[in-house]
């Protein structure tokens, strides 16, 4: 039952609604408003109308039921096992109390154009490895591909089953200073951090339980189905019930409770490199009842280690003759080896301009301004004003590398003049984006903490498919905007709006789907008379029959 | 079923029953050495013996902080209930998709509780640590019965956990025979096993060591008696060799080995095990160690390609 709310803190006016009461000020009473984006508050006071029922839930405890619930969710990960290895130390991923409300019109858009520019990534990677029209056509210059790092000659002319190369996509979205969504980066290698998304909901559910009565969030849980679903098939010709699996590099993986999460909930093997055997270009695993055959690989290993014959040769961690059985048509490894050609941060220059070409359409979501340093007057530019502007190395992953200009210091500041001037196809460089914010707990006050978005979208060859929500990571040092969780990042349950929920019936926990059954359900009764009472047992028994 | 997973199945059996039974045999020898404190070289000597474990070297004094140290702390050997546990842990990691989630809740919280207990126990006495420790493996082993199909992945945890019940039952029983009249009495070892009430009522309160012996070793209702473990432990064997329908003799060498090993205690009688106890516990312990190795051969096998490139 959520508690009732001061109606003279209360007024409805439009694009603003609620005023907070007095226990909420004491929480937020040190928060404080920068250049950014505010994604609860339009100032201060006054908060959006989508933040109304996080407002009343958290209007409804005190600072040390806060701290309590905050202290509980840490506890629950610990146990759980839902951590990340930072240097062999197993941590469990920092999740924020406070979840991140998006409307649902506004994540249409942003479903949409997650999606459209995973078909266009998807059509520019079938383009790369065999055609390259998009280079005959001058979209793209020849060189930006053949200088990518993650480009690999040894993926040319590999036509996977069902045309899938990114069957998982991870892309980076912030919000500007004007509060509109732009890309940030692209992620179609092994994007990780789903899990959380997962774990983070079920986490928030129990520790804020009056927000979940209160409005309906649209489900995340549908995500290992489908991804086994567009698995499935993306399995080899002539398969009728291919046998999936995901490849882990193995339990020190920083990712590895994801695999194990990712593996369970698919209901599918969780292999390492050592548990394959590659033989007549078919791939098999090792069981006790000897070797069986495998259709698909999930892989959650990188390119570099995935097959020594190709790769790495000194690679423990993948299997030799993996990536000739997939020439073959034999096994279908997923994602595709080469995608990272695709994320290449200078290729992220191109994309706007790769969704026009290949899909005819204009991008929903743009890009955030960006240098290509390969270009004299860029470069001259950005060298010019390497103070003011953020330097990301093209090849970078997980924040390393990357240099916020207002913040270096002199010395930082010539170092990197100096490998931008070395190699400034290693480089890119971007204006500097004040990420949004959003209310985190921080010890016994509420404090706006930096965020982006990660939606993970699922392609099955037919349709891609964008998981509601998303990974949202909060940098949560004071005005750091490096949100990466090995550089002390944390994250949020993030909300997509459904329709409001007319009754608490079911309390909270149990999202119903569709309006229609929530119709029905409305129309249950709220009592159990169909229970049967559990049986008493012999001692009750004999009492009752003695009073008979 | 991948071999991994099995192999790490099989071992999670092994070492969240060592943990368990080696905190019931410490028990009772830690408390008989607060009886009285003359034996405590003698028993912690012994206590070494029977864990397999190298008494430690020169002739220092061994007495109850070495053996609480060695054998219960000791994160880094498995054959300490510390290191037991974690090792239980790491291999329920390494499994974690085909461990079932309370389950691994279980052996994580039993994980990241060790420090606390054991300063704990510094505090109120070892006996409690391992009282804890009994608790969380019932726990985890309780977990694992309501929560795991009655698969190929069962049934290999369920025969580390009964191969193991077997040595260490033999190892608990070796510290009477072995120790003579000064070692623990039979009453104090069907207490360590749990074993007291139910022998009791089997035998209508009639104590002799001979029908003690007897329980512990040839009982075939009790759960912790040895027949009963190595009947289990033969079972869980046969169910998996699913192929086994030979016309003559039994093909699986593990299943060799443990189906003699119960074959002769089941028609040895207690009288004659009783006349070289120390002897036929050992042939016994020695059944249950290559029976693993067997096992090993025919489920885990271990070739690892190792590919080198002709540059490399």
């Amino acid at each position: 039952m959520a508690p009732s709310v001061d109606p003279r803190a209360t007024v409805n006016a439009g694009e603003t609604s609620a005023t907070y009461g007095p226990e909420v000020a004491d929480l937020f009473s040190e928060y404080a408003f920068g250049r950014a984006w505010d994604e609860m508050f339009v100032s201060s006071g006054v908060t959006r109308p989508a933040y109304d029922a996080v407002i009343t839930a958290v209007q409804s405890l005190d600072a040390d039921e806060l701290r309590s619930r905050a202290d509980g969710l840490a506890r629950a990960f610990l146990d759980r096992g839902v951590t990340f290895d930072v240097g062999g130390v197993e941590r469990p991923f920092p999740l924020d109390v406070i979840p991140r409300i998006i409307e649902s019109a506004e994540w249409d858009l942003v479903s949409r154009g997650v999606a459209q520019r995973v078909k266009a990534l998807e059509a520019f990677l079938a383009d790369v490895y065999t055609d390259r029209r998009v280079v005959a056509d001058g979209v793209v210059p020849q060189r930006v591909l053949i200088t990518s790092k993650y480009f690999e000659r040894q993926a040319y002319g590999i036509r996977p089953a069902n045309g899938v190369r990114i069957h998982v996509a991870g892309i980076d979205l912030i919000r500007d200073e004007q509060g509109k969504f732009r890309v940030l980066e692209d992620n179609v290698r092994i994007p990780s951090g789903v899990s959380y998304v997962l774990e983070n909901r079920r986490a928030t559910m129990q520790a804020l339980p009056e927000l979940f009565a209160e409005v309906r969030a649209r489900t995340v849980s549908d995500y290992p189905t489908r991804l086994l679903q567009a698995l499935r098939k993306a399995a080899p010709a002539g398969v009728s019930d291919p046998t999936v699996v995901l490849l882990t590099p193995g339990s020190f993986n920083a990712a590895y409770f994801e695999h194990t999460l990712l593996a369970r909930t698919m209901g599918v093997e969780l292999v390492e490199g050592r548990d394959l055997v590659c033989s007549n270009n078919t791939v098999r695993m090792r069981t006790t009842s000897g070797e069986q055959r495998v259709d698909v690989i999930y892989r959650r290993v990188d390119d570099a280690f995935l097959d020594p014959v190709h790769f790495r040769p000194n690679s423990v961690l993948g299997c030799p003759g993996l990536l000739t059985a997939a020439r073959a048509g034999n096994v279908t490894i997923a994602n595709a080896v080469g995608n990272g050609v695709a994320d290449d941060k200078l290729l992220y220059t191109y994309v706007p301009d790769l969704v026009r070409y290949y899909l005819n359409e204009e991008p929903l979501i743009d890009n955030v301004d960006t240098f290509r340093l390969e270009q004299p007057d860029h470069l001259a530019e950005v060298i010019d004003r390497l103070d003011e502007l953020v330097l990301k190395p093209v090849d970078g992953s997980g924040g390393k590398g990357i240099v916020i200009g207002p913040q270096a210091d002199k010395a930082e500041l010539a170092t990197l003049r100096e490998q931008v001037m070395a190699d400034p196809r290693g480089w890119i460089a971007q204006q500097v984006v004040h990420l949004s914010t959003v209310p985190t707990v921080i010890g016994d006050r509420i404090a706006p903490r930096h965020v982006d978005l990660r939606p993970f979208a699922v392609n099955d060859g037919d349709d891609v498919w964008v998981l509601p929500g998303g990974l949202t990571r909060v940098a949560l040092p004071e005005g750091s905007l490096v949100v990466n969780s090995s550089m002390g990042g944390g994250s949020k349950d993030t909300m997509v709006l459904d329709k409001p929920r007319r009754y608490g019936l079911l309390g909270y926990g149990d999202a119903v789907e569709g309006p229609e059954e929530a119709e029905e359900t409305a129309t249950v009764p709220p009592t159990h008379v169909s229970m049967r009472s559990p049986d008493p047992g012999p001692a009750t028994q004999q009492s009752q029959q003695q009073q008979q | 079923m991948l071999s991994r997973i099995a192999e790490s199945l099989f071992w999670i059996g092994r070492y969240l029953e060592r943990a368990d039974d080696t905190a019931r045999i410490l028990d009772i020898y830690l408390q008989q050495v607060l009886e009285d404190a003359a034996v405590e070289q003698m028993a912690c000597r012994a206590m070494f013996d029977v864990m397999g474990r190298l008494i430690p070297e020169d002739d220092s004094e061994v007495g109850v902080s070495q053996v609480l140290q060695l054998l219960a702390y000791d994160r880094k050997a498995p054959s300490s209930i510390t290191g037991a546990l974690v090792a239980a842990r790491l291999n329920a990691r390494s499994a974690r998709d085909s461990v079932s989630s309370e389950m691994w809740e279980a052996l994580n919280l039993t994980f990241l509780d060790l420090n606390e207990q054991r300063r704990r126990a510094e505090r109120v006495g070892a006996h409690r640590f391992f009282q804890w420790v009994r608790e969380r493996s019932s726990l985890a082993s309780g977990v694992a019965d309501s929560t795991m199909s009655r698969d190929e992945g069962w049934l290999f945890f369920d025969l580390g956990r009964n191969i193991e019940r077997v040595d260490m039952t033999a190892r608990l029983i070796t510290t009477r025979a072995a120790g003579g009249s000064s070692g623990p009495s039979w009453t104090t070892l069907l207490r360590a096993c749990g074993a007291n009430e139910a022998y009791l009522r089997t035998y209508r309160g009639r104590v002799a060591d001979r029908t003690a012996a007897e329980f512990l070793l040839l009982d075939r209702l009790f759960p912790r008696s040895m027949f009963f473990a190595l009947s289990r432990a033969e079972e869980c064997i046969s169910l998996l060799d699913r192929s086994a329908q030979g016309r003559v003799g039994t093909e699986d060498a593990a299943r060799r080995y443990l189906g003699r090993a119960r074959t002769g205690l089941e028609f040895r009688g207690v009288e004659e095990m009783l006349s070289d106890l120390p002897g036929h516990l050992e042939s016994i312990q020695s059944a249950c160690a290559v029976a693993t190795s067997a096992l090993g051969t025919r489920y885990f096998p271990h070739a690892v390609i190792e590919w080198v490139g002709k540059g490399a």
